[in-house]
Order: structure tokens, then C-alpha cells, then sequence
């Protein structure tokens, strides 16, 4: 009964109608199929994206295990770094990517550098490097001689203190080195506790602090050789310490 | 038979159109009733394939990274961990992360370099002056808040989830660079076999995983720190509370989410 009735609507319709009808009910149908085949499943679900997308990107296999998961199975390594210099330098920096042997330990041994040259990628001298950094330089430094055989990477502070201020201070060293005070200790200028070369940063060399401490060189009246360069230390840059104009370490006035 | 059509077709069209219309209303509210059933049950299967083992919901987040210039020593190990973790091609074009070296000579001349990324460190500067300062810019995609690149990929396979990290669907990546030539901090590249973008995800497999990005977790010196944008708890937000902040090329409005501590005037 209803399909008879929908069948007399129909032909009730003008042709034309129903030619138009026909025609927007293909395209309708035709956009809707498109739709089907060319946006992908997962679109939209989270965002304008393709949710499967950021699946496939979580399903990536990880290869640096984490700090954490090393210190679970070798707590007497972690303990011995934990209270050294080394403290914030996780395991995986030198050992290399090691979930594998995090999931295997006995089928994925992890590396261990013992060639001098890698120890100098963080403490080669670089100027670049912030102050304070210790950093050495790999020509001068004990050469030849790996770095392990005087610093146990997990407790890498020396086994004795550095003798000379030169071992941690090269570049100074070097520059004073072919500078007019080339001659000049540096317990001349910086009185330098004992504990400095043990604590360096707990225990500063101190620093000239006036004047007339570079005038007794170099003042107009100081008792000191002839050839040595004098200023006025009344007229000769009033209100400045001298080393805040001239590097000592290098003293050309420029 | 044939007289008998008319009568009935007279009779239909003397009770009107009702039954017709009925018919029509019945059919488009089986139509409607279906595409919803058909709606909802996609729906649900989503709802089923969300809830994973780890149950990380991306809305509970919003990541970002804090970079100490002051702590930078150059050693390049992000670079080489990047490389490792995210099996980043080992030629000279192809970085997610890499350190740039500035140098400032006296006669105000500024040089950057950035050799292999710094992945085997850096040579001595050289130059005629002499050095004024110098300093390590560690580098990566910025993950923007606002970013250019997701914009401009005609295919949509670029975009930003919802805990603020900025991917690419590689599928549907077709290869076309727009990307790599809208991002302003160079922070893309074009895959040299797959042909396709690729750039840094903050290691979003690892982050999901509850794990710090490749490059954070080996950092020796601390001067990368991750974690969520405005979350007190977060070691972000403390980094941003003791620190000066300044991001890359504020004035292009780009509102990054790598923000850099110490950072140089000279630094672009």
C-alpha cells in the first residue's frame, strides 16, 4: 500500500522536478562516496589531523632507556656518581643507547669509551665553553695517556690535586706565557688557597682589588727596574682598577 | 485491470498527499536513525582504541623546553642522542636537534657555525679580531603555539596535538617543502630516502612513555630542562620562575614553547 502511494507522489512530481531531484540525489551521493574514500579513518577524531598518525608516531621503539633504569639494577654505580662531580651526567651519555640491555642485559653488553679522545668532547678547552667549566687542554694534558688510568669516570676528581695552575688555567697560562709578564707567578698577583686546587669553586683565588697594588710596579715613584712602563696613578684613568681596562694576563694597552 | 488504475489513482489523489508525505517523513527518519546507529558505532570503536594499556590522555599536558645558554658546553651529545633515538640520517643536512656556535669578535663581527651539528664538537675559533664573547645555542623545532608550518602544508599532514607537540604524518606527507620554507627557525628537513618532513616530536614516544626526550636525558651539564608549560609542579615552570626568558624571533608572533635562559641579543 505505501509503495503504491510513494509511486502516485512520484508521478504526481513534475518531470522536471524529478530530473533535478534525480540529478542533486547523484551528486549528494556522489560527494558523501568521496568523502568516504578520500578523508582518511581516523580523521578528525582529536583534532584536523589523522588520529592513527600520532599512533604510529607513539608505537616508535625507544633507545635510551632512562638514568632511572639503569640505577635499579646497579644502585653501588649510581650511589658512587651520585655524590661525585659527575652527578648530573646520566649513564647513557657515555654508555650509548641501552634499552636493549635494559630488556636483554646479557645478549646487549653496553660500550664503554676508553680512548682519550672522548673525554676531551666535554673538557677539551674550548673558549666557547662557560667559565668555570674544567676543561684541559688534550696536546699538553699528560699526553698519550688514557683518561682512566688517573680518573674513574664515575668519580672522575682527581686522584692528586693538579700541581700546577696551568694543568686547569691553560689558555691564561699560554696567553701570559708570550705577554710582558710572561716572568710573573700568578701567586703575584692572586693569593690562591691550598684548598683551591681540591674545591675550585668553593675556594677563589682572590684578585688585585686597588690601585696602587699594579703601582707598585708601575707607579711614577715605584721602586722597581727602569724599563718597566709608568703611569700617573693620580691622572692615568681616575676610578677604575687597572685590570678593568687592561688584561693582565696580556697587559698591551689598547 | 486497466480501468481499474485510475479509480485508485483518483482515490489517492482525492485523500490528498497524506500517505505520500507519510511515506517520505518514514523513509528520511529510517535514513536519519541509521546514520546515527552507523555514527555511533564508529564512535564507540574509537572510544575502545583509546583506552590503551598506559591510558595517557595528550589533554592533561602541554609540553614545552627550557634551554640554559650559560650551561651550554658545546659537547654535542643531544645531537648524537637525537641522531640515535630518532635514527636521523648521519649527513650534514639532516638535524632535529644540532648546537650552533656564536662568535662575537671584537670588531663587532658576529660568526656562527655549526659543524656536522656539533656532533664531534667544535674546531677553534678562528678570525683576524679578537674574541669578544662566544657562546653555544643549542637548537630544535620550537613546537609554537602558533606554527607557521602546520599552516601552510596543503595535505594536513603537519599538525599540533593537543599537549602542544608539532607532527608529521609521514602517510600523508607528500614531500613538498612548504613546511621546511614557512618554519623560521630552519627547523625542518626534508627525509633524503623517504622523502618526506621530518623534525623534532620532542621524542613523543618517549614522552607518552613518561620518559624525557633523548636529548634532556643525556645532557650533562642540565642545560636542557623539560616538562609542561604553566604547571607549578613542573621543572619547566620552575626553570621559568629563576630565569630571564626570552624566545627566537618573538616579533614573528610565532609564541614558542622552547624558551632560552642567558640568551645573547645577537642570537636570531
Amino acid at each position: 500500500m505505501a509503495g503504491r502511494s510513494a509511486r502516485r507522489w512520484v508521478a504526481a512530481v513534475p518531470q522536471q522536478v524529478r530530473h533535478l531531484g534525480a540529478i542533486f540525489a547523484l551528486l549528494v551521493a556522489g560527494l558523501v562516496g568521496a568523502r568516504q574514500v578520500l578523508v582518511p579513518k581516523t580523521f578528525g577524531e582529536r583534532g584536523h589531523y589523522r588520529a592513527a598518525a600520532v599512533d604510529s608516531i607513539v608505537a616508535q621503539e625507544i633507545g635510551y632507556a632512562g638514568h632511572a633504569a639503569c640505577e635499579t639494577c646497579h644502585p653501588d654505580i649510581a650511589d658512587k656518581k651520585g655524590q661525585s662531580y659527575h652527578r648530573g651526567v646520566a649513564c647513557e651519555v657515555c654508555h650509548g643507547p641501552q634499552a636493549a640491555h635494559v630488556l636483554a642485559p646479557m645478549d646487549h653488553k653496553p660500550p664503554a669509551p676508553r680512548e682519550r679522545a672522548y673525554c676531551p668532547l666535554c673538557h677539551g678547552y674550548n673558549p666557547s665553553r662557560p667559565t668555570g667549566f674544567p676543561q684541559i687542554d688534550p696536546v699538553l694534558h699528560n699526553p698519550v695517556r688514557p683518561c682512566i688510568s688517573c680518573h674513574d669516570p664515575h668519580d672522575p676528581t682527581p686522584p692528586h690535586p693538579p700541581e700546577s695552575c696551568a694543568a686547569c688555567h691553560g689558555e691564561i697560562a699560554r696567553t701570559k706565557a708570550i705577554s710582558y709578564h710572561a716572568e710573573l707567578p700568578c701567586t703575584q698577583c692572586h693569593a690562591v688557597d691550598r684548598r683551591h686546587s681540591v674545591s675550585p669553586r668553593q675556594q677563589r683565588p682572590s684578585k688585585p682589588t686597588t690601585r696602587e697594588f699594579c703601582g707598585r710596579c708601575h707607579a711614577q715613584d715605584a721602586d722597581s727596574p727602569p724599563e718597566i712602563p709608568r703611569v700617573d696613578l693620580a691622572s692615568h684613568g681616575p676610578g677604575y682598577v687597572c685590570w678593568q681596562c687592561h688584561y693582565p694576563h696580556h697587559p698591551e694597552a689598547r | 485491470m486497466a480501468g481499474e488504475l485510475p479509480t485508485t489513482d483518483e482515490a489517492t489523489q482525492d485523500s490528498g498527499a497524506a500517505p505520500g508525505r507519510r511515506a517520505f517523513v518514514t523513509a528520511c527518519g529510517a535514513l536519519a536513525v541509521t546514520t546515527l546507529l552507523v555514527e555511533l558505532g564508529t564512535d564507540l570503536e574509537a572510544e575502545e582504541q583509546a583506552e590503551g594499556p598506559e591510558r595517557y590522555d595528550p589533554r592533561e599536558h602541554y609540553y614545552g623546553m627550557g634551554i640554559d645558554i650559560d650551561k651550554c658546553i658545546g659537547c654535542g651529545r643531544c645531537v648524537e642522542a637525537c641522531k640515535a633515538e630518532n635514527d636521523v640520517p648521519r649527513d650534514a643536512h639532516s638535524f632535529r636537534t644540532w648546537v650552533e656556535r656564536y662568535v662575537i669578535h671584537a670588531d663587532g663581527e658576529t660568526a656562527v657555525d655549526s659543524p656536522s651539528g656539533g656532533i664531534e664538537g667544535f674546531p677553534e675559533p678562528t678570525g683576524e679580531a679578537g674574541v669578544l664573547r662566544t657562546f653555544f645555542v643549542p637548537k630544535l623545532c620550537n613546537h609554537c603555539a602558533n606554527p607557521p608550518c602546520v599552516q601552510v602544508c596543503p595535505v594536513g599532514a603537519t599538525f599540533t596535538t593537543e599537549d602542544g607537540v608539532v607532527l608529521v604524518d609521514e602517510e600523508y606527507c607528500i614531500g613538498c617543502r612548504y613546511c621546511i620554507q614557512a618554519c623560521p627557525y630552519g627547523a625542518r628537513f626534508l627525509h633524503p630516502t623517504r622523502r618526506t618532513a621530518q623534525k623534532c616530536t620532542f621524542c613523543y614516544h618517549r614522552v607518552v612513555r613518561g620518559l624525557v626526550p633523548a636529548c634532556v636525558e643525556v645532557c650533562p651539564t642540565g642545560a636542557r630542562i623539560f616538562g609542561e608549560v604553566h604547571r607549578r609542579s613542573s621543572p619547566l615552570e620552575r626553570f621559568r620562575r629563576f630565569n630571564e626568558i626570552q624566545v627566537l624571533k618573538p616579533h614573528l608572533n610565532t609564541d614558542p614553547k622552547v624558551f632560552y635562559a642567558n640568551l645573547d641579543g645577537q642570537v636570531r
